[in-house]
């Protein structure tokens, strides 16, 4: 932005060393957030004797997808060894019903703090903004207890129901701002032009919520996939999300460690928001910046 | 269309009370300006009457109905805003048919209906954009289009030139009154251009802090403002000031006038509009249009008695067909409109011409008019 | 008659829309926080037991030497992680606002690593600092064969670890917002400080910086409540090891409520914890919340 090197003058030499300088730290740096993410491929395609001669980023000897075969669906968790192929669909079974109704419900949430607001709505909206904000340490005893009361103890319901609970929050949140944004003349109109409550959401207030819609599902599909502490504490065996397996593997296998298995695995668990983020970068960052304070 | 009664109106938002005590009585077919500086509550009190809002105490009556209870659907109002407010993600037909549809009106019914509507607003090409594809005058003419659709008893209009070029706000402004004469219906109208106010309204009601401050036609609020706020806000250049002290003659009273150099000179008050005797040797506000005091021509010294004032001129203004000068009297600036080949340059003294038959006096402290 | 009692349905619709999610909040998060301090006060151990029992188990808490290494090491990780990311992403985006080439895939590059999950992040990490395969290797490899580094196995420096894991996942973020808290500068300002003769780094240090307060101030707001509530990173990566030397007040938690079965005392932790964050967090949404009304 502080174009010093306007006009039509040639670059001097300090400032074409100090350009270059600009470029070595960037890619310097790039090269430091791109270091893990490389030894991890590299490790994955390796065999164990590769791996104990070689070191980090040394090329693999002998390419083999034995590990990544092996982390999807072979390698022992637990006492079962069936790779994590299991819990990654485990965690998309709980990902995409979590995400659907915490955005919906946020959605009409949203539409009623910005565009009906009530006597008292401001502040029912700040007791739920400090909803997003608790360490969830202070609700996990509760949260284990009444969901033994339900039934729904260490299932994915159970866990679909925390996820949409603690996340409604947050989307309410997302699509309250971006409302607040639509001009309110355009709710009265409708309303003066006949349109009820409903009417006005379906046909005047949803027609232009698609961005924030792709916002609020990226940022609930990244935090919901990503989660690790409501999966150890309200799942076990059969229904643990990938974040939970993953660490199982890494942490408790008994035997040989598998460096190359365990990075397979890594990169597995990690694909699918990794992929959003490839997708949809954009939308992604705007969702980070917007819901940062959540942490 | 239908009479409006507005009675005893009040409005708080939580301790602030924006409205206080608004009476107001529009005939049928009547077009009403409501016009204040903004803040004063007027947009407030057209939310009122459309239902977007509900009253504190007081009544608004449509018709021979009283609609305070009633939603905004049930009225039978329709409203333009200032920022048009048309439905973004609908093309302008979808725009003018939405509120018929919603009403369950028949189809064939809905297209007669936006077939004549965009046709008296030379709309009809414009018929499958989008609002985002519009000009602003185009929407704002759609925006319209969408109220006159519903054919309501009232019509409610919020600030809806404010967002166009100025060139563009008079054409609008005298289509709007040309819409009315054809139309004839109920039009309460919000701005806070005065000259909006001035060129379009039947009567005016000027609004300032929740009260209305004034309620009347367009010519006697000019001519004969109830209070000092009204006095200066309608009229531009605005009506001069000047605190002046009154002496009486022989029956005759007049006021002193500093007019610099330690020279002072007595205009005369003509009899006819003289209410000052009880302030013989007090001083009162005397406001006078700029077009008041006009340079000394031949005619006006024959019907002028007396009222003829020498001043130095401190700045011009040339506007075209008037220009405007600045003096000091009394030790306030004050604007007068001359001629343009009469207005003598700045530092040179010049004659004008005081019309002190339209000279009106206020009480110094409350500002009410003598 | 009829249409009287649907207008008013119709008037009561918001609220009744909100109904849900209120009762949700009001149970799941501000009811179960009363839960969980109410048995911070009892002397729950696997059960719940609700007589009042008195400050005793906050006692027992802050006379106990892991809590106070939890503590510590919070109060490490959390300076060093809030201060590395923020010194780090300012940097990293000055020098990316100086019209760099390929702006886009650099900043992509650097963002990635917050689409991972703290459970991918601390495995990849746990393997480059491996003992004896990882890191250490790499550079004997390239002849330095006095280096050692042992900081995953060391209980001394364990914590560090974390750090550097933490820092690898959150510095884009930081970048992020002090890019878009960069381009929000007017460059009126910039200009006229140029015509009156400042040099690049005295603008920055001046005028650029100190107008990016507000950046500083929510940086430090969402990263100390990350530092807060971290739990997984450690899990994946040290697992609280070794010993206890890398536990967080959030594993602490985690390990004597759910692995010793001490209901009272989790809950008590759980409770510092939540008012720790309170305290960060309160005053922050009440700066905001006025901030946007006076706007």
């Amino acid at each position: 932005m502080p174009d010093m090197s306007a006009g039509n003058q040639r670059l001097s030499i300090s400032q074409t060393i100090g350009r270059w300088l600009i470029y070595a730290v960037l890619i310097l740096f790039a090269l430091y957030f791109l270091l893990p993410w490389i030894v991890m491929l590299l490790t994955s395609v390796k065999t164990m004797a590769d791996i104990r001669t070689g070191n980090l980023i040394s090329f693999p000897r002998e390419f083999t997808l034995e590990a990544w075969k092996s982390a999807w669906s072979g390698a022992c968790i637990g006492v079962k060894c069936g790779g994590i192929k299991a819990y990654f669909f485990n965690s998309v079974k709980m990902a995409v019903p979590a995400v659907a109704i915490s955005t919906l419900i946020g959605a009409v949430n949203g539409y009623v703090f910005s565009k009906w607001r009530f006597r008292g709505s401001e502040m029912i909206f700040s007791l739920l903004l400090i909803g997003c904000f608790i360490p969830f340490q202070v609700i996990l005893l509760p949260m284990a207890r009444t969901l033994g009361n339900l039934g729904l103890a260490q299932s994915l319901s159970g866990l679909i129901l925390v996820h949409v609970v603690y996340g409604v929050a947050f989307t309410t949140l997302f699509f309250r701002n971006f409302y607040v944004g639509i001009p309110t003349e355009l709710v009265n109109a409708a309303r003066i032009d006949g349109a009820g409550f409903f009417r006005i959401f379906f046909r005047i207030m949803l027609p232009v919520s698609k961005p924030i819609f792709v916002v609020c599902i990226i940022w609930q599909t990244t935090q919901i996939w990503n989660d690790f502490l409501f999966g150890v504490v309200f799942s076990s065996g059969d229904t643990q999300p990938v974040t939970v397996a993953l660490n199982n593997l890494v942490n408790t296998s008994t035997g040989v460690k598998r460096y190359n298995v365990d990075m397979a695995a890594a990169i597995i668990a990690a694909f699918p928001t990794l992929l959003v983020y490839i997708v949809a970068g954009k939308y992604f960052v705007r969702g980070l910046t917007a819901g940062a304070v959540k942490g | 269309m239908a009479a409006l009664k507005i009675e005893n109106i009040y409005k708080k938002f939580g301790s602030v009370e924006v409205l206080k005590g608004i009476s107001l009585d529009v005939a049928s077919g009547e077009f009403l300006v409501l016009v204040g500086p903004s803040g004063c509550g007027k947009s407030t009190l057209l939310n009122l009457i459309a239902g977007l809002e509900t009253v504190s105490a007081g009544s608004i009556m449509i018709g021979d109905r009283v609609v305070n209870d009633i939603s905004p659907k049930d009225r039978d109002i329709a409203m333009v805003f200032q920022s048009y407010a048309l439905y973004p993600n609908m093309n302008i037909r979808k725009n003018l048919s939405f509120g018929l549809e919603t009403r369950k009106m028949p189809k064939a019914q809905i297209q007669e209906i936006v077939q004549k509507v965009s046709t008296l607003l030379q709309i009809q090409n414009l018929l499958d954009r989008k609002p985002s594809e519009l000009s602003g005058g185009q929407r704002q003419r759609v925006a319209m289009g969408r109220a006159l659709a519903r054919n309501p008893k009232v019509f409610l209009f919020d600030e809806p030139l404010s967002n166009l070029d100025a060139k563009l706000r008079v054409e609008m402004r005298t289509e709007i009154k040309r819409l009315h004469q054809r139309i004839n219906t109920t039009i309460v109208y919000v701005t806070h251009d005065q000259i909006e106010a001035m060129t379009m309204a039947d009567r005016i009601a000027i609004m300032k802090d929740g009260i209305v401050q004034q309620f009347d036609t367009p010519e006697n609020v000019y001519d004969n403002p109830s209070n000092r706020f009204v006095a200066g806000f309608i009229g531009s250049p605005s009506m001069n000031f000047m605190p002046a002290k009154v002496g009486i003659d022989a029956g005759q009273a007049f006021l002193i006038m500093d007019t610099g150099n330690g020279r002072s000179h007595k205009l005369t008050v003509p009899r006819e509009i003289s209410p000052l005797a009880p302030w013989n040797d007090r001083e009162v506000i005397f406001g006078i249009r700029p077009e008041q005091i006009t340079e000394d021509t031949k005619r006006s010294r024959e019907t002028g008695k007396n009222n003829i004032i020498n001043c130095e001129v401190q700045v011009v203004e040339p506007t075209g067909p008037d220009t405007l000068v600045f003096i000091q009297l009394n030790g306030v600036e004050v604007t007068c409109r001359v001629h343009p080949a009469a207005a003598r340059r700045p530092g040179e003294t010049m004659a004008l011409q005081v019309d002190m038959s339209k000279a009106i006096f206020f009480h110094p402290e409350t500002g009410e008019r003598i | 008659m009829m249409k009287s009692i649907a207008d008013k349905l119709e008037r009561q619709l918001p609220r009744l829309v909100l109904a849900p999610t209120v009762l949700a909040i009001m149970v799941f998060v501000y009811g179960f926080i009363l839960w969980t301090a109410w048995v911070s006060f009892t002397n729950s151990t696997l059960l719940p037991k609700y007589e009042f029992q008195g400050f005793f188990q906050y006692v027992k808490l802050f006379g106990n030497d892991r809590w106070w290494v939890a503590c510590q090491n919070l109060a490490i990780f959390g300076s060093l992680f809030i201060f590395i990311c923020i010194a780090l992403g300012l940097l990293l985006a000055i020098l990316l606002d100086q019209r760099i080439r390929c702006e886009g895939a650099i900043r992509a590059v650097y963002l990635y690593p917050m689409a991972l999950s703290f459970i991918v992040t601390g495995t990849a990490w746990k393997w480059m600092l491996n003992p004896s395969l990882g890191l250490e290797r790499l550079m004997h490899q390239f002849g330095f064969t006095g280096f050692t580094f042992d900081w995953l196995v060391n209980s001394e420096m364990s914590i560090y670890t974390v750090v550097i894991a933490g820092v690898w996942q959150s510095t884009g973020f930081v970048m992020a917002m002090f890019l878009a808290g960069l381009r929000g500068i007017d460059d009126a300002i910039i200009q006229a400080a140029q015509v009156d003769g400042a040099g690049l780094p005295r603008i920055y240090r001046c005028i650029i910086i100190p107008s990016l307060r507000p950046v500083f101030f929510s940086s430090i707001i969402i990263l100390s409540h990350i530092a807060i509530k971290s739990f997984d990173l450690v899990v994946a990566l040290t697992s609280g090891g070794p010993g206890y030397s890398s536990d967080l007040p959030a594993t602490f938690m985690y390990a004597f409520a759910f692995n010793r079965n001490r209901l009272g005392f989790g809950a008590a932790s759980a409770m510092v914890m939540f008012g720790a964050v309170m305290g960060i967090i309160v005053p922050y949404l009440y700066s905001e919340l006025r901030g946007k009304k006076h706007a």
